[in-house]
């Protein structure tokens, strides 16, 4: 039922395309079943009394009748298609919109190919079930209701086996599809089951040629396949239940019919023509009680699809700007102020615990770390891509849920460590940072960030990247990402181990570069302590607490973690301080 | 992904050749077929006849023939009491029948594709490999579940109907046929012009997905640069157009119903009025108009259902031929026979393989294997006229390790790949203890080549069955003393459920180190003679790397070894690098002596280059 109030709220504009489209299938519907009522007046009146103007006008009004019939149909042909897409567009539309409104946690909640999925495959599912369904689902009850109220007008005494047969007809279909329905999602988990193998061979497909495991995976699917071919033929065998049932009414009927019509009309009380006319609401009825059971059917796995749309719908965006936002951020200082935090809120461990951290505007800061020690976790709550679970971040003397997102994001640039560049030209990604850049303020950025020196090889800012930056080198797309960062003009600016894939050279020109900007506060994640070691201040997280902070010479004499790295480093040459 | 029941049909190109492999697969239920078959035809017959009674009943009526009466009334409950049984027969062995078939159909495929070269599975996206078992396998077994019993019966009706409109008027007859002809031509007309209007829309919708995919995978970025609005203005665009092209195709497309229906009245209004006049003047009956009326109401459903039916089978048709074309795909080539073979799994090999554990076996004689790789003057491409590798030679002495650096793209990982025969030298030998590799059974050879791989690749499973995937009959204590090898022992004993802690989605609950490190035991407990390390890129923390380094250290011990470096820390101590640069080795030696030799190595080492 929520399903139906989702479809209703989001035909929007489309509603009257949609109605117009429902009236015009009943309209047809009554008018087809008109026809065996002048059919009749044929053979009583026609036939029998051998009046061939009755027949010739009958035969015109049934003409009369087709070209309307034809009429409403191509007009339900366009309003169903405009209803149908109308909905699909603005259903894909509300979810990108609401999509857009998802924090970090939000996203992290849906997976990202599952998301896909819901904008796109499950949309499409949604719009051809109106499409196709609109019209079995008004034709279905129209034509029942018709049927049964000509097949009383004609003759009611007659009329008394519809009475008999429909609703005994209409429960035995209703249990079929009672039975199915729920089966249909089992169904789908079977087949989600076999594509999830199927994806995860495909990725490992390597490993399993070098272990020579083909034998042995190919032992799971058989598994899976199994299952899915059994679940199927389950399922199919009670929908098929369909077939013979609604066969047995028919037929059922129709003997009915012949054995008490015959003998009505051999008692008089019946005539040949009424009798005849008869016969053909038999098909009408019960192909109408067929076409609701299978649009049920139908509607069965579009639910699913409803469902996992609106479950998008449905998510709360976690983070929103407060009413009466700041819109301003003075400068880049930076406070945790006994911050904890947690990804979940059933989750047993802080990911970050207690951390309380001092940074003046315009300084530069290094964050080193083990892996999960919670270096990215600190930054990102910096630029309010999560909330901390107490305590609080202050940026420019403000606690960042005082400030617009909008505002706050603008002035804290964040090269993610998962960073991605799109396809399409470099002047486009970098447009990004700030769409009305000039070239010459683009190019500038590139220089700080010595994306420069290969610029001019990929083709100038006219150079054209393939989807997820492929065209560039890793290193390349890292220092892209950091000329994108840099055209925001932020007034904190955040590395997450954004100099990775970049020589060391390279490494330390940037950082040079970096060093220059004035007033920008620079927070660095780094794994080599060359990229940090002349920071301002340096701080060591160790398990989600700050361990130690300090210049480069502080930690070196008294932090024992900080001592390990540096050693590891030097003494295996990473540092590049070898020659 | 096209949308059944309206998208224009993508035909396929032979379609005789495809239906006769479809046909191989149905003769895996052969007597189920021709069961149904069977069923079907008598499950039609009997509507046919059924409706047929109609004339007796009504003419013994109006000749008030009691008896005659009685007789037609039983005669046709007896013939659909038929039709019922054959019905409920057919629908339920035609569901057996098409599961068996399809689940044939996805074993056989996957089996296949299993066994295909890696070149394959580099031109061919996932997306497409997956599609062959998800749409294509779909409207196969579509098809079968509800299209070829329907074809059948419709074609029974249709034949049927004709031969009783023929018996019982043959002057309404030929209305009818006129008719049904007019529908055809119209179906045919149509069919071109939809399909030009459909693959608009799936252009269309195909942009759309395209775009929502790569902003989706992105998603963090647009939001840390505000680029919301942006977006939803791109994407309203795209939406806008694939709504405008999808509302044209559809609306041309549901034109097919009311035209048949239409067509379908005008054949009824014309017999009606004609058998009337025919009745009138006294050339046919009461009973056979009756009876024709209901057969022409009848008629329109089996030649819907042909036209539609036939359409689906065709769409079918199109996704088995894409599957079989797949499964004509020629496998890896593989007619080694000499083999290899480990000390635990032959008796025999055990006195022969000594320490290192693995023995040839060359006519039933095993010979230690010693672990000395060679290629001498290999050529390599992966695509015609494409260089990767051009005149390679080189050479490792059993327990050497042997370290390739140099830029992306250069060959380094190319050139393990020849090693195991994941691909085909073009000209050149590699040799292996002196064997050509190519001599070597496949199977045996991978056996001995320990990988790990940059992607690590976990499957859904506990972290023992992970391990244990290189080697799939390890007791528990191999797997734990491979673990502790890898130095993986440690981060897992600390895991709530230890070695039985499930790994999910491709170990999206370990870190990377720790996946790393699981890679690592899993070529350990395979306990192989030749290493071939591929080095993780992305960045790990300097003291799980240190970890790491412990672990593949361990492993290399004793054991030939070919490293992909990544970071200069890992070669220094390797018996020799080859420094690679557009598949050729350019400077090859010692650390020592590289640096000594002030080249590309020293510019590495220095930094003034980059390395990835």
């Amino acid at each position: 039922m929520d399903g139906v109030r989702l479809i209703a709220r989001f035909l929007g504009p489309y509603r009257r395309d949609f109605l117009l489209a429902v009236l015009c299938v009943a309209a047809e519907t009554s008018l087809e079943l008109f026809i065996p009522i002048l059919m009749a007046q044929v053979v009583d009146q026609g036939i029998m009394a051998a009046d061939l103007h009755v027949v010739l006008a009958n035969g015109a009004l049934m003409l009369l009748c087709a070209a309307a019939a034809l009429a409403l149909g191509l007009a339900y042909a366009r309003f169903s298609a405009r209803a149908a897409m109308g909905l699909g567009a603005n259903l894909r539309a509300a979810e990108y919109a609401h999509l857009q409104t998802f924090s970090f946690a939000n996203i992290d909640d849906f997976e990202g190919s599952s998301l896909v999925t819901r904008l796109t495959t499950d949309v499409t599912v949604v719009q051809n079930a109106l499409v196709t369904g609109t019209r079995p689902l008004v034709r279905g009850p129209s034509a029942l209701v018709a049927g049964i109220v000509y097949a009383f007008v004609m003759s009611p005494e007659l009329a008394v086996v519809f009475c008999v047969v429909v609703p005994l007809l209409a429960v035995a279909m209703f249990s079929v599809v009672a039975r199915v329905a729920p089966r249909y999602r089992v169904l789908q988990r079977a087949m989600d089951q076999l594509n999830d193998a199927l994806q995860e061979d495909l990725a490992a497909i390597r490993v399993i040629k070098a272990y020579v495991r083909e034998g042995h995976v190919a032992e799971r699917f058989a598994a899976v396949n199994e299952h899915l071919a059994d679940t199927a033929t389950r399922t199919f065998r009670t929908a098929v239940l369909n077939v013979p049932i609604l066969q047995g009414a028919m037929y059922a009927t129709s003997v009915a019919i012949l054995l008490f019509g015959g003998q009505m009309i051999l008692a008089g009380t019946l005539t040949v023509g009424a009798f005849t006319g008869f016969m053909s609401y038999v098909l009408q009825i019960v192909n109408s009680l067929m076409m609701i059971s299978n649009v049920f059917l139908m509607l069965a796995r579009a639910v699913t699809s409803v469902e996992r749309v609106s479950e998008v719908l449905a998510e709360e965006p976690t983070l929103v700007s407060p009413p009466g936002a700041l819109t301003d951020v003075p400068d880049g200082s930076v406070v945790f102020d006994h911050v904890c935090f947690k990804y979940a809120q059933d989750a047993e461990k802080d990911v970050l615990s207690d951390v309380c951290l001092d940074i003046s505007a315009g300084s530069t800061v290094g964050v080193l770390g083990g892996t999960g020690s919670g270096k990215t976790t600190l930054v990102q709550l910096v630029a309010r891509l999560y909330d901390v679970t107490a305590g609080a971040v202050r940026v420019g003397g403000h606690d960042v849920r005082a400030y617009d997102l909008a505002a706050l994001r603008d002035a804290v640039a964040v090269v993610l460590q998962k960073n991605v560049l799109f396809s399409g030209t470099v002047r486009e990604n970098l447009a990004w940072g700030d769409a009305d850049a000039t070239d010459e303020q683009m190019l500038e950025a590139c220089r700080l960030a010595r994306a420069d020196e290969f610029l001019e090889r990929i083709g100038g800012l006219d150079g054209v990247l393939g989807q997820g930056g492929a065209g560039v080198s890793g290193g390349q797309r890292q220092r892209l990402c950091i000329a994108r960062a840099l055209l925001k003009h932020p007034r904190v600016l955040i590395l997450d181990d954004s100099t990775s894939a970049v020589d060391m050279a390279t490494d330390a020109a940037i950082r040079e570069n970096l060093a220059r900007l004035a007033g920008v506060t620079k927070i660095v994640i780094a794994q080599r302590v060359a990229s940090v070691m002349d920071a301002d201040k340096i701080v060591v997280l160790d398990d989600g607490r700050v361990h130690a902070c300090g210049t480069h010479e502080e930690l070196l004499a008294t932090d024992p973690i900080y001592q390990e790295i540096y050693e590891s480093q030097v003494g295996s040459g990473i540092s590049g301080e070898v020659s | 992904m096209p949308a059944r029941g309206n998208a224009a049909p993508s035909r396929p190109h032979d379609l005789l050749a495809t239906l006769r492999e479809l046909l191989s697969y149905m003769s895996h239920a052969r007597w189920l077929m021709l069961a149904v078959a069977v069923l079907v035809t008598l499950a039609g017959l009997a509507n046919l006849l059924g409706t047929y009674m109609i004339k007796p009943v009504v003419n013994a009526v109006g000749e008030g023939d009691q008896a005659a009466f009685a007789r037609g009334v039983a005669v046709a409950a007896v013939i659909y009491v038929v039709g019922v049984a054959s019905a409920a027969g057919y629908t339920q062995l035609m569901v057996r029948a098409a599961q068996r078939v399809v689940f044939d159909v996805r074993r056989d495929l996957f089996a296949h594709i299993e066994r295909l070269p890696l070149s394959f599975f580099d031109r061919a996206r996932h997306g497409d490999v997956m599609s062959y078992f998800t749409n294509d396998v779909d409207t196969v077994s579509e098809a079968l579940n509800n299209s070829f019993a329907n074809l059948v019966q419709a074609a029974v009706q249709i034949v049927g109907t004709l031969v009783l409109l023929l018996v019982l008027d043959w002057r309404l007859t030929l209305v009818t046929i006129a008719c049904d002809a007019a529908i055809a031509l119209y179906v045919r007309f149509s069919g071109g012009r939809s399909s030009r209007f459909f693959s608009r829309q799936q252009a269309e919708l195909a942009g759309l997905d395209g775009y929502v995919e790569e902003m989706i995978a992105g998603q963090k970025v647009v939001k840390v640069f505000n680029h919301e609005d942006a977006n939803v203005a791109r994407f309203s665009e795209l939406n806008e157009r694939l709504r405008a092209a999808g509302t044209t195709a559809q609306s041309y497309a549901a034109t097919m119903v009311p035209v048949t229906v239409c067509v379908g009245y005008v054949n009824y209004a014309i017999v009606c009025v004609l058998g009337a006049l025919l009745a009138v003047r006294g050339l046919t009956d009461v009973g056979s108009l009756a009876s024709y009326l209901v057969f022409v109401r009848q008629a329109a459903a089996p030649l819907n259902q042909f036209t539609q039916q036939g359409n689906f089978l065709l769409t079918a048709l199109a996704g088995a031929e894409r599957i079989f074309s797949v499964m004509r795909l020629a496998p890896e080539v593989d007619e080694g026979e000499v083999r290899l073979v480990h000390a635990d799994d032959v008796e025999a090999a055990r006195a022969a393989a000594g320490a290192a554990g693995w023995a040839w076996e060359i006519c039933g004689e095993h010979v230690p294997l010693q672990g000395d790789v060679q290629f001498y003057h290999v050529d390599f491409g992966y695509e015609e006229g494409q260089t990767v590798l051009a005149d390679l030679s080189l050479y490792a002495k059993p327990g050497q390790k042997i370290a390739f650096v140099g830029s992306t793209g250069a060959g380094k990982t190319t050139i393990t790949n020849l090693i195991n025969r994941f691909y085909e030298v073009r000209s050149g030998v590699i040799t292996y203890d002196g064997i050509d590799v190519r001599d070597i059974e496949k199977a045996s050879l991978r056996r001995s080549l320990g990988i790990v791989l940059q992607d690590t690749h976990l499957f859904a499973g506990t972290i023992a069955d992970n391990i244990r995937f290189g080697k799939l009959d390890a007791t528990d204590e191999q797997v734990r003393a491979a673990a502790r090898l890898a130095c993986a022992d440690g981060f897992i004993s600390r895991l709530p459920r230890g070695y039985d802690t499930p790994v999910v989605a491709d170990g999206a609950n370990l870190s990377q180190g720790q996946r790393q490190l699981l890679a690592i035991a899993r070529a350990a407990v395979a306990d192989p003679p030749v290493l071939i390390l591929d080095e993780a890129t992305s960045s790990i923390d300097t003291r799980t790397e240190a970890l790491i380094q412990r672990g593949m250290d361990a492993l290399m011990a004793g054991r030939t070894v070919f490293v992909i470096a990544h970071r200069l820390s890992t070669v220094r101590n390797a018996d020799a690098i080859m420094v690679l640069e557009h598949g050729r080795i350019v400077e090859r030696g010692t650390h020592e002596e590289l640096l000594a030799a002030r080249g590309e190595y020293w510019q590495l080492w220095t930094g003034a280059k980059e390395l990835d």
